[in-house]
């Protein structure tokens, strides 16, 4: 235990700054997952293995000397199509099935996605340098890296656009039309089989900018899905399914907690104090369920 | 015709069977010494795997074009069974048993990392085969007792204390502080061990030590309580991820520290990945072309360097060369021995006393190398952006002076 991070205030300050910034990031993701999940009854294990690859499609245009930045337009329509793809091969068939179907199959993808990517892309570690600076604050006590602040920005953009395109659009209302009652909107004329492939897509196609901006933020790898697919999960897990702000919330909230946790416990468990506050949650959600004698919806 | 062409195919799948059972039947054929090596061609060591290989089938070419190997007045050459082992430790440990009863290997080549090398040790050493290997540095492997394991590189504690006796020196003898940060494996926390050695023979202090997780890509916890405590020396060791997390974070925070040191940069492509940020991180490695050492093979490391670019089309790194100085050893000690008498095979290794263009190499009694030491070299980069490691220590070796202490970000 070492509590240095609240000793100097700086320090607090720089964990609290660093933590939305990330935890923005983690919550666009997540709202890929959630909205698929609440849509098409889907855990997708495989959400993080989706942000790797849309990492490397970030990566590759880095090294054909086009700006990585471009990747956060150029790996999502990409993405877009391999989702669509996924969900036709493979999803399309167990998603009316158990959720425990689902979990499985996804998993599989999650690990042949894992080995193709470390076959095609080899097993280095990689990242692209996106040449940002760094903000200094408070006498340069506080060092913010621009590609963080553009991660967070580019995160927030495309979350709005994606409320608003739900909102607006023909296929957005389709798709939250089929949230609600999928057999209610096929009856009246939704083709769900769309809206179940367009909303994959739409969330491999979050993955894509995704990746692409933790390309520029951190470092990929054809493993280091796993993380980001157990981060999602708990995000969506505390919101609840389409709750937008709430996955926004405990997106951010779980990007400072896991900065707390990385100064007071020590960086090598901080993917193991994310893992013990899924179990409290999950506990603790169990718990309250069972007071309120509800049934689950 | 028909039939007799029938027949002839039938014969000759019968001779290529046999021929087929005969190699993997036994380990000295005809003029063949047959080697087994289970290699990660894929899974998360691939690219290290890979480099492992290239050394082995260019030293085996080499010494088979310049002659073989000569046992009792006849001359054999090389050949290499080759298995994938997934990058999987148990996977290893089966292709091992496997390359030894199913196809009657009696000399082992080692696999890529210590982990692995761990796990196909008891295995080589329960059959009494002699293992020759070069990618497994970490301290447990020599501790153990084995007879037959052979190691032609440093244990993994000295990769980094000499950088702590370097920060020691120039601070005109006086102890130094030392912050550190190592990934949980069983390399990185030999280096970690290596390095608290150091601190305590020369009275330094530690004021940070940090672990880091297997997933590593975010390490700006440590470099935050690095900017608050300004230790005279940050040693951080999580093999590329960490190297290239280190260096991406420490010019992003503009973290100032006189010096940095670390593992891996040659694999992590450090200067080419990070460029001018990389510059004057302090590397260490167990090999480096522009080191004199000589032998009749390969002649020396800049001409190994150039050998191996026009075979393979990139510049090796020390995983390639240490590979390759594993058959050299093994070469030697077939002609000590004169004989295929694998105690007497194994005991010849444990004789042996030479210089490889890899470096000297001498096994102490635990099968380390104890007449290697490391270098350590320095990331320099020219006015246009152009970046090279430079050996900086130790002084014998070293081809640039080492830039000491680093300059401020602000002043760069």
């Amino acid at each position: 235990m070492d509590f240095m991070v609240f000793q100097y205030p700086m320090i607090t300050v720089q964990a609290c700054l660093d933590g939305l910034l990330l935890g923005i990031l983690f919550a666009l993701i997540a709202y890929g997952m959630a909205l698929q999940w609440g849509v098409m009854n889907i855990i997708n294990i495989a959400q993080g293995d989706l942000v790797i690859l849309g990492g490397y499609i970030a990566y590759f245009m880095y090294l054909y000397g086009i700006h990585p930045a471009w990747g956060v337009i150029v790996s999502p329509i990409i993405m877009y199509f391999i989702g669509v793809g996924i969900y036709k091969l493979v999803i399309n068939k167990v998603v009316d099935r158990d959720l425990f179907i689902s979990i499985l199959a996804t998993f599989g993808i999650s690990i042949l996605f894992m080995q193709l990517m470390n076959f095609a892309f080899g097993a280095d570690v990689v990242l692209a340098n996106s040449g940002y600076g760094t903000t200094m604050l408070f006498d340069n006590n506080v060092t913010l890296p621009n590609s963080k602040i553009f991660s967070a920005v580019i995160s927030i953009v495309f979350a709005i656009g994606l409320v608003i395109y739900m909102k607006k659009s023909k296929l957005g209302r389709a798709i939250r039309a089929t949230a609600q009652n999928s057999r209610a909107a096929k009856i009246l004329g939704v083709d769900t089989e769309k809206v179940y492939a367009a909303t994959f897509g739409i969330n491999a196609a979050l993955c894509g900018v995704a990746g692409a901006l933790i390309s520029i933020t951190f470092t990929i790898h054809p493993y280091m899905g796993l993380p980001y697919t157990i981060r999602s999960f708990m995000i969506v897990i505390v919101a609840g399914l389409g709750n937008l702000p709430g996955v926004a919330m405990s997106g951010m909230g779980l990007g400072v907690f896991e900065e707390f946790a990385d100064y007071i416990l020590g960086t090598e468990f901080r993917i193991g104090a994310v893992f013990l506050l899924l179990v409290l949650i999950l506990v603790y959600r169990r718990f309250k369920l069972s007071r309120k004698r509800e049934y689950l919806k | 015709m028909k039939i007799s062409r029938t027949i002839l195919s039938f014969i000759s799948a019968i001779v290529i069977l046999f021929s087929t059972s005969v190699t993997s039947f036994s380990k000295v054929v005809g003029d063949k010494i047959v080697l087994g090596a289970a290699i990660s061609l894929t899974g998360k060591y691939s690219s290290n795997g890979v480099h492992t290989q290239n050394g082995y089938n260019m030293a085996v070419d080499r010494i088979n074009n310049m002659g073989g190997v000569k046992v009792g007045g006849k001359t054999y050459k090389f050949e290499i069974i080759y298995y994938d082992d997934e990058s999987n430790p148990k996977r290893a440990a089966q292709l091992a048993e496997r390359l030894i009863s199913q196809d009657g290997v009696e000399f082992m080549l080692g696999p890529y990392s210590s982990g692995l090398t761990k796990a196909i040790a008891p295995v080589t050493e329960k059959y009494g085969v002699p293992m020759v290997e070069a990618n497994g540095a970490s301290r447990s492997l020599f501790t153990k007792g084995y007879k037959y394991l052979f190691a032609v590189l440093a244990p993994a504690n000295l990769y980094l204390d000499v950088a702590i006796d370097l920060a020691v020196e120039k601070n005109n003898g006086k102890p130094v502080t030392v912050a550190m940060a190592f990934e949980q494996d069983a390399f990185s926390q030999d280096v970690r061990l290596g390095v608290l050695d150091a601190i305590k023979r020369t009275g330094s202090k530690k004021v940070i030590d940090d672990k880091l997780p297997k997933e590593l890509n975010d390490m700006a916890a440590t470099l935050v309580k690095v900017k608050q405590m300004k230790p005279d020396v940050l040693v951080v060791s999580g093999h590329t991820k960490g190297a290239l997390t280190a260096i991406r974070q420490i010019a992003e925070m503009k973290v100032d520290v006189p010096m940095l040191a670390m593992t891996h940069c040659d694999a992590a492509k450090l200067s080419k990945q990070h460029g001018k940020n990389s510059q004057y991180a302090l590397c260490a490695s167990q090999w480096h072309k522009t080191l004199t050492y000589k032998d009749n093979f390969f002649k020396d490391g800049m001409k190994y360097a150039a050998d191996f670019e026009k075979e393979f089309g990139y510049d090796p790194p020390y995983q390639s060369a240490e590979s390759s100085a594993a058959l050299l050893v093994f070469k030697d000690a077939f002609e000590r021995a004169n004989s295929f008498d694998q105690k007497k095979v194994r005991d010849a290794l444990a004789a042996t006393n030479m210089q490889t263009f890899y470096g000297n190499i001498k096994f102490a009694e635990g099968g380390q190398n104890v007449d290697k030491p490391m270098v350590l070299f320095q990331v320099m980069c020219d006015g246009s952006g152009k970046c090279e490691n430079k050996v900086v220590a130790p002084t014998k070796w070293a081809s640039a002076k080492l830039i000491h202490p680093i300059p401020k970000w602000s002043e760069r």
